[in-house]
């Protein structure tokens, strides 16, 4: 990875030619805008192609699991129970009998919506109160600081089981608007920095000096700069919320049965984890690829975006 | 010095409100503690509205929190679901689970900080790939996966240790727990460490040294280490919040008797006094924990000082 770094830094220098004066303008690539550049690093990227294909993967079995898994995930039969991988089964069954590759295969759904829907939460909410505190500083500033403190103090883990256990039944939407509630001030503390980064910047005051409103100066000209590094960590973000989706119903208070759950089967295939290994690692092991694949997209998405923190 | 640390604990005092406030506000205005008392079968709605007068539970919120923390302050931390005071159970859970804790933070800081040196002078070699990629795959595989398969493989099958640990959790049996408990933050240290040393090895001081002729050992850890450590020393601080929060999942799994596990019980049981009282000390001991961190920047870096 390192080597592409100096290559990232000479794409932002224009050509020059061998007496050191610049090429005239006609000659050289368009000026490429920070996006164009990433998304020329990207396509070199083997890691983003392949983290891309296992998460498209993943949403196209979430919108429409029956394409590929053709057993109902509920009906189960415990003359089957704890049977092992076989022909007709490759994943074999759990401990009711159902069959654990449809179990596996629609329990994608959950996962991935409780992931959509949380990060979608947390970047709006994050970056619209991080941004306005960024932005015009002063008591607003001060008051978002000290919430998120507030939020800061109580480890997500133990706000998670307190919270949830209060209610009764779990629902991807429970579950979602919970790690919305704890998660958002990390997203708004990094937004409020990208934002007074760039609000100090040149162009910020050339188009204050034209006489540019809060609303266009936010919009048009603070948001693009500051974006970047809000995409990076919801990319990385949505997978450890899905981590989290699953540890929450692991612990019984996320989702509850009869929702189909990485989490939920993994809990109760850890009781069995003697007798029928093959209960585990097949939830465990989709979960483990999704959430890795996340991660490797937000690292491929930071390699792109910001050249230095490689 | 002394008026930073006072102006941070001044500073520390709303949020601690802040927080417990909303842990409070989450039991006592979500749940019901009174039906919590009687289990299954419906209360009498006699008893319970003479439990809830007794209790202060018909009381404005705020006026609950407020005799609730006067408790608090005079060491009444209130009665759990069995009948012995949450005092107690925190004087047997707490010690449990900082000696879990200590374990995971030895872990983190002599695997973590030795594989994010070695990796951060040897970056694009295959060391580096290999531990770069070996983080990525820690960081995915969820806590309670690890913690099942380390426990099936060395406490069943290899037998190297006790699947479960004993009430009195003593230090060596916490060794795979705390391992297990370490692993997530360990990758995170290790590649942070990493990112900062490759970071450093580039400054000019370090050039510096070297043209002195200063020998390898002491350029690598009086002035490369010592530089590099500072947000490594930040993070380990934080997460000792978190791993204490964290060991929610780890102590399930190999059945220890700490603040995880009795957090848990008391979850389960809505017994609201558990609950409350465990998450207070927990903040507290996170709050003091960011502060300290705060603190050990100037010893490590002369540059920071307070006023």
């Amino acid at each position: 990875m390192p080597e592409n770094t100096d290559a990232a830094i000479l794409d932002g220098v224009p050509p020059t030619t061998q007496d050191g004066t610049a090429l005239p303008q006609d000659t050289r690539d368009k000026a490429r805008s920070l996006w164009t550049d990433a998304w020329y690093d990207l396509r070199r990227n083997p890691v983003f192609y392949i983290s891309s294909l296992v998460i498209l993967f993943l949403v196209f079995i979430s919108i429409w699991p029956g394409a590929i898994a053709h057993t109902d995930p509920l009906q189960c039969d415990l003359i089957n129970s704890q049977n092992g991988p076989s022909g007709g089964h490759w994943f074999g069954f759990d401990q009711q009998g159902c069959d654990v590759y449809s179990r596996t295969v629609h329990g994608a759904r959950n996962s991935v919506e409780v992931g959509l829907l949380s990060t979608v939460g947390v970047a709006l909410l994050g970056s619209v109160l991080g941004g306005l505190a960024g932005y015009f500083g002063g008591w607003l500033d001060a008051i978002l600081s000290r919430v998120s403190d507030i939020f800061f103090g109580i480890p997500i883990l133990l706000g998670g089981v307190v919270f949830l256990s209060a209610f009764k039944g779990g629902s991807v939407s429970i579950v979602s608007t919970f790690i919305i509630l704890l998660g958002w001030p990390q997203l708004a503390r990094i937004a409020r920095g990208a934002v007074i980064t760039a609000k100090e910047q040149d162009y910020v005051l050339a188009a204050k000096a034209l006489g540019a409103g809060h609303g266009r100066l936010l919009l048009r000209h603070i948001a693009p700069n500051a974006l970047a590094p809000v995409i990076v960590w919801s990319t990385i973000a949505l997978g450890t919320f899905i981590s989290l989706e699953a540890t929450l119903s692991f612990l019984g208070v996320g989702l509850k049965p009869p929702a189909v759950s990485w989490g939920i089967d993994i809990s109760s295939a850890s009781e069995q984890i003697r007798n029928a290994p093959h209960m585990l690692l097949f939830p465990a092991g989709a979960l483990s690829i999704t959430v890795l694949a996340f991660i490797l997209l937000g690292d491929a998405v930071r390699d792109a975006l910001d050249p230095k923190l490689r | 010095m002394g008026r930073y640390v006072i102006r941070r604990l001044l500073q520390m005092i709303p949020v601690f409100i802040g927080s417990t406030f909303l842990i409070f506000f989450m039991v006592y205005a979500l749940g019901d503690p009174v039906a919590a008392l009687f289990g299954d079968r419906a209360p009498d709605p006699a008893t319970a509205a003479q439990i809830r007068n007794e209790l202060h539970l018909n009381d404005p919120l705020w006026k609950q929190y407020l005799l609730y923390m006067k408790n608090i302050f005079s060491g009444d931390f209130g009665t759990a679901f069995n009948g012995q005071s949450v005092t107690s159970l925190m004087g047997s859970a707490f010690p449990v689970t900082i000696r879990l804790t200590i374990v995971a933070i030895i872990f983190e800081i002599i695997i973590g900080i030795t594989l994010g040196v070695i990796t951060g002078m040897r970056r694009g070699k295959p060391v580096d790939t290999g531990v770069l990629l070996l983080t990525l795959i820690v960081i995915s595989v969820p806590t309670f996966v690890t913690g099942y398969v380390l426990q099936y493989l060395f406490g069943v099958q290899l037998k190297w240790t006790a699947p479960s640990v004993s009430p009195e959790a003593p230090f060596n049996e916490l060794i795979l727990p705390g391992l297990v408990l370490a692993l997530v933050s360990l990758a995170y240290v290790t590649r942070l460490t990493r990112t900062s040393i490759a970071e450093n090895t580039r400054a000019d001081y370090l050039r510096t040294a070297v043209a002195k002729g200063l020998p390898r050992r002491r350029i690598i850890i009086r002035h490369l280490l010592r530089n590099s450590l500072i947000p490594v020393v930040t993070f380990i601080g934080t997460d000792v919040g978190f791993l204490m929060g964290g060991a929610i999942v780890t102590e399930r799994i190999f059945n220890i008797h700490g603040v995880g596990f009795q957090l848990y019980q008391g979850i389960l049981r809505n017994n609201a006094p558990t609950v409350v009282g465990f998450v207070t000390i927990l903040v507290l001991v996170f709050l003091l924990a960011n502060l300290l961190v705060d603190l050990l920047y100037a010893v490590l870096d002369p540059r920071i000082r307070y006023a």
